[in-house]
């Protein structure tokens, strides 16, 4: 080790990869000449730093705070949910029980701990409406047509707004006499039906409302990846007699396939974890309880962690699952991320 | 679109192809007004009820209009029995705290993993890949346990926390943009003798500015929005946050349709303030930060 104390402090925290490159570089093709005469210090400072302690730490002074963060919010907690989900815990007494795989039975068994599942195909069959919906206007707004802006920008907003009040705006849509009640009348059709009455309705209405909502995020994935496709292609589809409809389905289509897979993924784990609009509007009332408003029920309205937390591993590996099976579909470099 | 030596006309051509529609133009614009009637009338409706007394909404139909457009009334309910101005002060709070530390927390883990080579690095990156993977939806029951034991349930920190560790998409923002910025900078600033956190403040930070706009926009909006957090986290009603504050709005004011109405305006104005000012960059934030 060849460590010159003098630049320890400004050279020991160099940055590392380029340097190490350089240093690679000095070692090898530069040796015979004598250390660059003009940047000499520079070159000795960065051979040095190499082997330096300090440097070796400032990576880890940088990830200390987001490391702290990650385990503590993100690892701890899954870890402490699977233990929790062996135990009969109320969450706060400090005694608890091992029952073994009792609560993940109760989970299959009980059948009203079990319908919510059910629910959750409501929300996947309203994701299926909501992906063709705005691949539908992506495509029509890929073209130049006037008030583009305007309507993109409509079809977009719905995404940003407050859960709450997109409950609240749809609690009075859907009351009797609200607003599709007198949008009906005015077509003249007129209704009495209780939307948020029945089981079936309601949901059917709750998915509704979460069509309205996303439906906008999904555009615009989509509307942007469509305009990432150069125009020569169109042009080129042309001259070759390609119909609009070939060149959605050869050029269009195939582009934007990693977006509608990514698409389909955040569907799926997302009609298993759907918690504000139905908690919002009917508080799980009607047979409309989701997955997570159950657990979240279990856990803190009827103190059963245990059960709570089987629930929350079982959902967890449902979406671990999909993910896995959809990186094995559609092998795709956007997904796979670093 | 087309390429730069095509003449004028041509390329006049061109884009009246590209603008020819698969369906009828009729149909198009068609389709395009019944997805913006679908989109606007509900919160049309609820802004017209917002206007309305009391007894103009027990009498007349949802699609009638306010006797007076100028009747405040409601946002003054709204506001002060809503406690509205104390739940904007809270979300401000935390919106303040939770998006400054989203940004360093976000840059320096990019800094630190993209611009040094360390033993374990694998083994982070991997860390924070599988993190994306876990529903944070789905973990609440053992993350309460965590804040519950720092003892910070019912405090404005307990959120601030959650949103700062747990925001991954903001990691992966920031390392996609600082591979754009070339290393020769940090060399040349490291030969003039600065060390790695000089260089990380004063070259990679300022230049990672577009990367932080669009970790504001969309960390800023879905705090704004986010109910779930503040509703488990923070129980006493002046902790309130605009989300948590307008569903309390459910029970005191039960059918005053009115005042609920003028409340979820009043969250909805904001965004649609933001929205238009910054719509650019938030279509492409949202489009950034949900294929990551």
């Amino acid at each position: 080790m060849t460590q010159t104390t003098d630049t320890a402090p400004e050279g020991a925290a160099m940055t590392g990869r380029s340097s190490t490159d350089k240093a690679k570089a000095d070692a090898q093709g530069r040796r015979p000449r004598p250390a660059g005469r003009r940047r000499g210090p520079a070159a000795r400072r960065t051979r040095s730093w190499r082997d330096s302690p300090l440097r070796r730490i400032t990576p880890w002074l940088f990830l200390a705070a987001p490391l702290a963060l990650l385990i503590t919010f993100t690892y701890v907690p899954v870890a402490s949910m699977i233990s929790y989900s062996f135990t009969d815990w109320d969450g706060v007494s400090p005694d608890r029980e091992n029952v073994g795989f009792d609560n993940y039975v109760q989970i299959f068994t009980r059948p009203e701990l079990f319908r919510v599942f059910f629910v959750s195909g409501y929300y996947l069959a309203a994701s299926v409406v909501q992906i063709v919906v705005a691949l539908y206007f992506a495509v029509i707004l890929s073209f130049n047509l006037r008030f583009r802006n305007f309507f993109k920008g409509i079809l977009f907003f719905p995404y940003l707004i407050n859960g709450v009040a997109i409950g609240f705006v749809f609690l009075y849509f859907f009351q009797d006499g609200g607003t599709l009640d007198s949008v009906l009348d005015q077509l003249g059709v007129t209704t009495d039906h209780p939307w948020l009455g029945d089981p079936t309705s309601a949901n059917v209405s709750l998915a509704g409302v979460s069509v309205w909502r996303f439906t906008g995020l999904n555009f615009v994935l989509f509307l942007g990846a469509i305009q990432s496709i150069p125009g020569e292609l169109y042009e080129a589809a042309e001259l070759d007699g390609a119909g609009k409809w070939k060149q959605f389905r050869h050029i269009i289509a195939p582009s934007i396939k990693p977006v509608i897979s990514l698409s389909a993924i955040l569907a799926i784990s997302g009609s298993l974890s759907v918690f504000e609009i139905p908690y919002i509007m009917t508080g799980g009332a009607t047979g409309t309880q989701t997955f997570v408003i159950q657990t979240i029920k279990l856990a803190f309205q009827f103190n059963k962690t245990g059960l709570a937390s089987a629930a929350a591993v079982v959902l967890l590996l449902i979406i671990l699952l999909i993910t896995w099976i959809q990186r094995r579909l559609v092998p795709d470099d956007k997904v796979d991320l670093v | 679109m087309t390429s730069p030596d095509l003449t004028t006309d041509t390329v006049k051509a061109h884009r009246a192809a590209r603008r020819r529609l698969p369906v009828g133009n009729a149909l198009t614009y068609l389709s395009l007004l019944v997805a913006s009637a679908v989109v606007l009338i509900p919160l049309a409706v609820v802004f017209l009820t917002s206007l309305k007394t009391s007894k103009e909404v027990g009498d007349g139909s949802a699609l009638s209009l306010p006797g007076n457009w100028f009747n405040v009334d409601n946002y003054v309910t709204a506001f002060n029995d809503g406690k509205m101005l104390m739940a904007f002060g809270n979300t401000a709070f935390i919106l303040v705290f939770s998006i400054g530390g989203t940004v360093i927390i976000g840059s320096m883990t990019a800094y630190a993993v993209d611009r040094f080579d360390f033993r374990g690095k694998k083994l982070v990156m991997a860390g924070f890949l599988v993190a994306t993977l876990v529903p944070s939806v789905t973990t609440q029951v053992a993350t309460f346990q965590v804040i519950n034991g720092f003892g910070l349930i019912d405090t404005r920190w307990a959120p601030i926390l959650l949103y700062m560790g747990t925001d991954i998409v903001s990691v992966y923002i920031f390392l996609q943009f600082i591979r754009g910025i070339p290393v020769s900078l940090d060399e040349a600033a490291r030969l003039d003798g600065a060390n790695a956190f000089t260089i990380y403040r004063k070259i990679i930070f300022p230049l990672l500015k577009p990367a932080i706009a669009t970790v504001v926009i969309i960390k800023g909006i879905t705090t704004y929005n986010d109910f779930y957090i503040p509703f488990l986290y923070m129980h006493s009603e002046d902790l309130g946050t605009i989300s948590t504050a307008l569903f309390r709005f459910k029970g005191p004011f039960g059918a005053h349709w009115e005042a609920i109405s003028a409340g979820a305006i009043l969250v909805i104005v904001p965004t649609l303030v933001v929205f238009l000012l910054l719509q650019r960059w938030i279509y492409n934030g949202f489009a950034q930060g949900a294929t990551k």
